[in-house]
């Protein structure tokens, strides 16, 4: 074929990317964001321990009369549950826990907004909170007992003394980290004082309220463990007090798994209200 | 008109930024003035004295401002924990505010946004937002600091219409704060040049409806503005001067 010029060609520019092309297989930028969370993520951990846990039981590697093997623990609960020890108990712990925490936390709040919103409340309340921080919840119960006597005033106040100080702390810091912008723009709109604290400062300091409340939520239930192994006649800390002196180590391990799942239980619950509660926010975790 | 804005001698004095050395200002009912000045002129300190917001200035001087007063600011400031109408609706009361915030969404042209976080907004839509929020209340002044600054230049020039077209619904006065002599001239009847702490020029505006007239006394004004801000104009480079020579 000898044609006077050269054939013309059409060929696909150089860069030329089929239609069909994945995205995916573009290159892309390294995320430095987190992916998708999953519902159960946290589940993981405390997973893997009771895998542990369990293992080594099964092996043999752990003795029995040092920690019972896990199943123990269900068998033994489900007798507790059976003759109605451990939901009884369960009840008055979990009342004297939500009372000091509702307590604790109203406290902690009143207190930061104080604190945080008037020159001399900051004056007045910040130096005692730091200086009751300093004093243990076991150094104080001696007193407690002494101003209270022994009766349920003392537990609950213990708790909600314990409660009250991650609750004020987060709830300050947040409040006073309030952009001064935007108190600007309330003295624009003219709103009142609680105006000015209901639409600004409360939601403004929620991120730091609601962390604190986790922190305070655990110490809740620490506080517990410790008035009712005191001296108490009913509640969780009592039957593990009393499986003790009886040395029986799998009712003192179930009390110590109802621990572990009401911490857990507690803080997944303050969390799914940090994320209702927070949901306007954008950051690395949503 | 009577003024409905009244600065007589007004001094301020900051430890941080910002000198006022006698302001003496008066701003009709429904009029738009630019207030124009370099960095650091004094004009955020005027509009903050206005608007009320300058607590810890030392200072002497008569500010007379309506009741019913507006601010603007160069971010939107919207409280991020409320969706839009809410915040649109921050401090307003009466019976009707959910109908009036409805309506003054509607106007900035966010009608169906109401229920969105503001994150979910971009930053023109935001400002817009700001805009309903100040309108609403039916202010006898308008008071912008700067309040396109952080826009893009197309989302700017959108926002100049919605911002003339809705002073004109609204009638209220405005002061203006820029930097941009090219907004002054488009938006204002009346640009007031800052410098120092003093008010150093006071120009009515009176473009021409006519293209060619208007064109030739925006190209003036921007050359006499430019000129007062301290901005050499080099006839042979700058587009003001260029246009200067269109011919008529």
């Amino acid at each position: 074929m000898n044609a006077p010029f050269p054939q013309l060609v059409v060929a696909p520019p150089r860069h030329f990317v089929p239609a069909q092309a994945a995205p995916s297989q573009q290159p892309g930028l390294r995320r430095l964001g987190l992916g998708a969370p999953l519902a159960w993520g946290w589940v993981l951990g405390p997973g893997l321990l009771l895998l542990y846990w369990s293992v080594l039981s099964a092996t043999g590697w752990l003795d029995p009369r040092i920690l019972p093997a896990p199943w123990t623990a269900v068998e033994t609960a489900i007798e507790l549950i059976r003759d109605g020890r451990l939901q009884d108990n369960l009840a008055v712990s979990a009342w004297r826990a939500a009372q000091g925490l509702v307590f604790g936390t109203t406290i902690g709040v009143v207190l930061a907004l104080l604190s945080g919103l008037t020159l001399l409340g900051g004056y007045v309340i910040d130096g005692l909170v730091q200086l009751k921080r300093g004093i243990p919840v076991l150094a104080l119960i001696p007193f407690m007992v002494l101003w209270f006597g022994v009766g349920e005033g003392m537990k609950v106040t213990v708790i909600a003394v314990t409660v009250f100080a991650p609750v004020y702390i987060q709830t300050h810091a947040a409040l006073r980290a309030i952009d001064l912008k935007q108190v600007e723009l309330a003295e624009t709109l003219e709103l009142s004082r609680w105006g000015f604290i209901r639409h600004v400062v409360l939601p403004g300091a929620l991120p730091g309220l609601l962390t604190g409340l986790r922190f305070g939520v655990t110490a809740s239930w620490l506080a517990l463990v410790v008035v009712e192994q005191l001296n108490a006649t009913s509640g969780i800390g009592y039957m593990i007090t009393l499986a003790r002196n009886y040395a029986q180590t799998d009712i003192m391990l179930v009390g110590l798994v109802v621990y572990a799942l009401l911490g857990l239980t507690s803080d997944a619950v303050v969390r799914l209200i940090q994320q209702r509660a927070l949901r306007w926010r954008r950051t690395l975790a949503s | 008109m009577s003024a409905v804005v009244q600065v007589r001698g007004l001094i301020r004095r900051f430890t941080r930024k910002g000198v006022l050395d006698g302001i003496d200002i008066d701003i009709a009912g429904g009029e738009f003035v630019a207030l124009l000045g370099r960095s650091g002129s004094g004009k955020s300190t005027l509009l903050r004295a206005l608007a009320g917001l300058d607590h810890e200035a030392e200072g002497t001087g008569t500010i007379l401002v309506p009741e019913r007063l507006s601010v603007v600011f160069q971010d939107a400031r919207l409280l991020p924990w409320k969706r839009v109408l809410d915040n649109v609706l921050l401090g307003l009361t009466g019976p009707d505010r959910q109908a009036r915030g409805l309506k003054a969404l509607d106007e900035v042209g966010l009608a169906g946004r109401e229920n969105s976080w503001p994150y979910e907004l971009s930053g023109g839509e935001q400002q817009r937002v700001a805009l309903a929020r100040s309108l609403v209340r039916g202010p006898a002044l308008l008071l912008a600091d700067e309040p396109f600054g952080a826009l893009d230049a197309l989302t700017r020039i959108r926002m100049h219409a919605l911002l003339r077209r809705l002073s004109e619904v609204y009638n209220p006065a405005v002061l203006l704060v820029t930097h941009d002599v090219d907004e002054a001239i488009e938006l204002a009847d009346r640009v007031v040049v800052l410098d120092d702490g003093k008010i150093v020029a006071d120009i009515r505006v009176a473009l021409p409806p006519d293209g060619i007239a208007r064109r030739e006394r925006t190209a003036a004004l921007q050359h006499e503005l430019l000129g007062l801000l301290g901005v050499a104009v080099d006839a042979s480079t700058s587009p003001y001067a260029r246009s200067e020579r269109i011919p008529a």
